[in-house]
């Protein structure tokens, strides 16, 4: 993995609210603020990890940076070949044509392939919407991505199905790749999988990434996975980062509680070495309805009275490493910890 | 036999028989469960480690599915001599005998929490429903005090309150706190909890993990733990038994096995997982290959086709049997066989 100097993605104060409608006339009651004022980087051939627990806005962060979604505030800007493009200024016909630069990878290999496609009509859709290719060379192309993958050309005419969930993910990989794409958001993309299984498409989205030059977005909840994929990590808590900093840092060094209970509730298989978990009172806000404040004041073992007043800004408190706590600089926190037990 | 085995299960093979040809789901699988202990069971999809699960309760759907061989034995009695011990898969899954222990003396917590909840009725008439079936000394008035209480105790706030809501108005993790809450209204001998906590985030799994340890701790039930988590399994279970295609490959107490794993499959999946308090590997070891499909095992060894320590002409030819390599561990792999003497001179020849 080759990480270069170079910006390819910048996100600029992201905010996507989702409406809530009540009533016949559709009242809009009030809005969930599933992000709230996200920004982030990631240069080019690097792998950003979002973790975050369900409902923490990392999978709407990720759908709206490829643009699923329509963002309600914010900026998105990509640095592709010297060029700066920001997303809002785009006009369809332009976004349209951009799509092929930002692609998806998502969780469910069930449901995210249309089972009356075959493969070859699966992965080569994407190149016949952008007019990419055709005929023999689309066939090709198809051929070549889907050996990339690890699955072969007689698979071709068959139909998802006929598939185990290991090869359907390799075939979701296929699909989003096979445009040549800069970046990759991957949305747990081994979380629905078998536990031998998921190491081998860990391993394929690395040597992807090598291979044709990809940038990943890594959205997931496992912190172990992620670890291994990605070169910094980005902490995410009821629609706003909490955390970011280069991965081993934040996992010796972790600088924000949230991220230390994260780490904390990792199930470890060392069964001598009963864990002195921190355990997590409460469950995570609602962001329809966030607490005044730190939105982690609430579930927070270190929480002081200005905590519940004021909103802590994400600062850098050491080159790269960027928390937004108050205390960050006081608490002595726990991370993980190498030197201690290894299974054998 | 032992009077503090609780349940015992004797070469128990449930096979489906589908138009596509018979799937044995599982395939001669044996194990004893103790009282107050907790036995975790991991494995991959199509192990067959919920076909076990759902066999002991007798839920396998029939047709297609059907217990072909077996003993399901359920020790009541806390001294073998007293009472003579049910052979649940005997009962008539439809039968009065199975729905008395269904709930009651052996009860089970799902993945997803709306498996169990019914929607259209609130979780507190739910859980008294449970009650009043199973308990005939409980007065109607009473059952309701009873629900409240059971939801106390599994650490839901306002129970009070909660007792009147529907399941789709709980979160995830209270969902799964109120199933705990149901399962264990009868004060069963035995929790089946078939991947209780997949389904949750790690933190709201580190409280249901914690909940379930204190319960078992308090009401001294059996637990048997399926996930395909080796964390969890590390955390929850005493003794541990590995399964793959229908068989268990590998036995023993949970320290054990995580120190000495011994078939090469328990050794590859301990290999493939992301270890967080170690250094981090340029790359995962992954076990090659996928779990074949359920029409196309091969023969001799399961795993045969995936193992790094295949040893052609032995693995392929015939099953190796689960054999004690230690106390209390047991393994199915050729590797350690000492049966069959022709095919344990070409392991040791390797």
């Amino acid at each position: 993995m080759a990480v270069e100097n170079e910006l390819l993605l910048e996100v600029n104060d992201l905010k996507m609210y989702f409406p809530i409608q009540k009533g016949l006339m559709k009242r809009t009651t009030g809005y969930v603020k599933a992000v709230d004022g996200v920004s982030l980087s990631i240069k080019r051939g690097e792998t950003l990890g979002l973790v975050g627990e369900s409902g923490c806005g990392k999978t709407t962060t990720g759908r709206c940076i490829v643009r699923v979604y329509r963002p309600t505030g914010g900026e998105i800007i990509f640095h592709i070949d010297d060029e700066e493009v920001n997303l809002n200024r785009l006009e369809r016909q332009e976004l349209k044509a951009f799509r092929r630069n930002m692609q998806m990878i998502f969780q469910d290999p069930f449901s995210s392939l249309n089972p009356r496609m075959t493969v070859l009509e699966l992965v080569g859709e994407p190149l016949l919407a952008h007019g990419i290719a055709r005929g023999q060379e689309l066939e090709d192309r198809v051929a070549e991505m889907v050996n990339a993958v690890g699955l072969r050309v007689e698979h071709l005419p068959r139909y998802p199905h006929s598939f185990s969930g290991g090869q359907r993910q390799r075939i979701g990989i296929a699909r989003a790749l096979v445009q040549r794409p800069k970046l990759v958001v991957c949305d747990e993309p081994v979380s629905a999988l078998d536990v031998s299984v998921q190491s081998q498409v860990v391993n394929l989205l690395q040597d992807l990434q090598s291979e044709l030059d990809l940038t990943y977005l890594f959205v997931a909840h496992d912190m172990s996975v992620v670890r291994q994929v990605s070169n910094r990590i980005a902490v995410m808590y009821v629609g706003k980062l909490v955390e970011v900093a280069e991965s081993e840092e934040l996992l010796r060094n972790p600088k924000h509680p949230y991220s230390e209970t994260l780490l904390s509730a990792v199930p470890r298989p060392y069964p001598h070495h009963a864990m002195q978990r921190l355990s997590l009172e409460g469950e995570p806000a609602d962001p329809a309805n966030a607490p005044p404040g730190c939105v982690f004041h609430p579930r927070c073992r270190y929480m002081e009275e200005i905590c519940q007043t004021d909103v802590p800004a994400l600062t850098e408190l050491s080159p790269g490493h960027h928390v937004a706590c108050h205390f960050a600089d006081q608490l002595q926190l726990q991370g993980i910890d190498s030197a201690s037990p290894s299974g054998s | 036999m032992a009077h503090d085995t609780l349940l015992e299960i004797r070469d128990l093979m449930t096979h489906f028989h589908l138009q596509e040809g018979i799937v044995r789901a599982v395939d001669g699988v044996s194990f004893e469960i103790r009282r107050g202990r907790t036995l975790g069971i991991i494995g991959e999809s199509g192990c067959g480690k919920s076909v076990t699960a759902n066999s002991i309760l007798r839920l396998v759907p029939s047709p297609p599915g059907n217990i072909v061989n077996g003993r399901i034995l359920l020790h009541r009695g806390d001294d073998s001599s007293d009472q003579e011990p049910v052979d649940l898969a005997r009962l008539d899954p439809r039968g009065a005998e199975i729905r008395s222990i269904r709930g009651a003396e052996i009860s089970m917590v799902f993945q997803e929490p709306m498996t169990s909840f019914g929607p259209m009725h609130t979780i507190g008439n739910q859980i008294m429903e449970s009650i009043l079936l199973h308990q005939s000394d409980v007065a109607a008035s009473d059952a309701r005090e009873l629900a409240i209480e059971n939801l106390r105790r599994v650490g839901i706030p306002r129970a009070e309150q909660i007792v009147d809501a529907y399941p789709h108005q709980l979160s995830g993790g209270m969902r799964q706190r109120a199933m705990i809450a149901m399962a264990l209204s009868c004060s069963p001998r035995l929790l089946i909890a078939d991947e209780p906590t997949t389904a949750l985030d790690v933190t709201i799994q580190a409280q249901i993990l914690e909940l379930l340890t204190a319960l078992q701790e308090e009401f001294g039930m059996a637990v048997m733990f399926i996930t395909h988590n080796l964390g969890v399994i590390a955390e929850v279970a005493d003794e541990v038994a590995v399964m793959y295609l229908g068989r268990i490959v590998e036995q023993s107490d949970v320290n054990e096995l995580f120190d000495n794993p011994q078939h090469p499959y328990t050794q590859g999946l301990l290999n493939s997982i992301p270890h967080i308090d170690e250094e981090k590997l340029p790359r995962l070891r992954a076990i090659e290959g996928v779990v074949p499909d359920p029409y196309e095992i091969p023969r001799g060894c399961a795993f045969s086709d995936r193992c790094p320590s295949f040893m052609p002409g032995t693995c392929d030819r015939a099953m190796p049997g689960l054999d004690e390599t230690g106390p209390g561990h047991r393994v199915r792999c050729f590797l350690f066989s000492e049966f069959e003497d022709e095919l344990t001179e070409v392991a040791d020849g390797r």
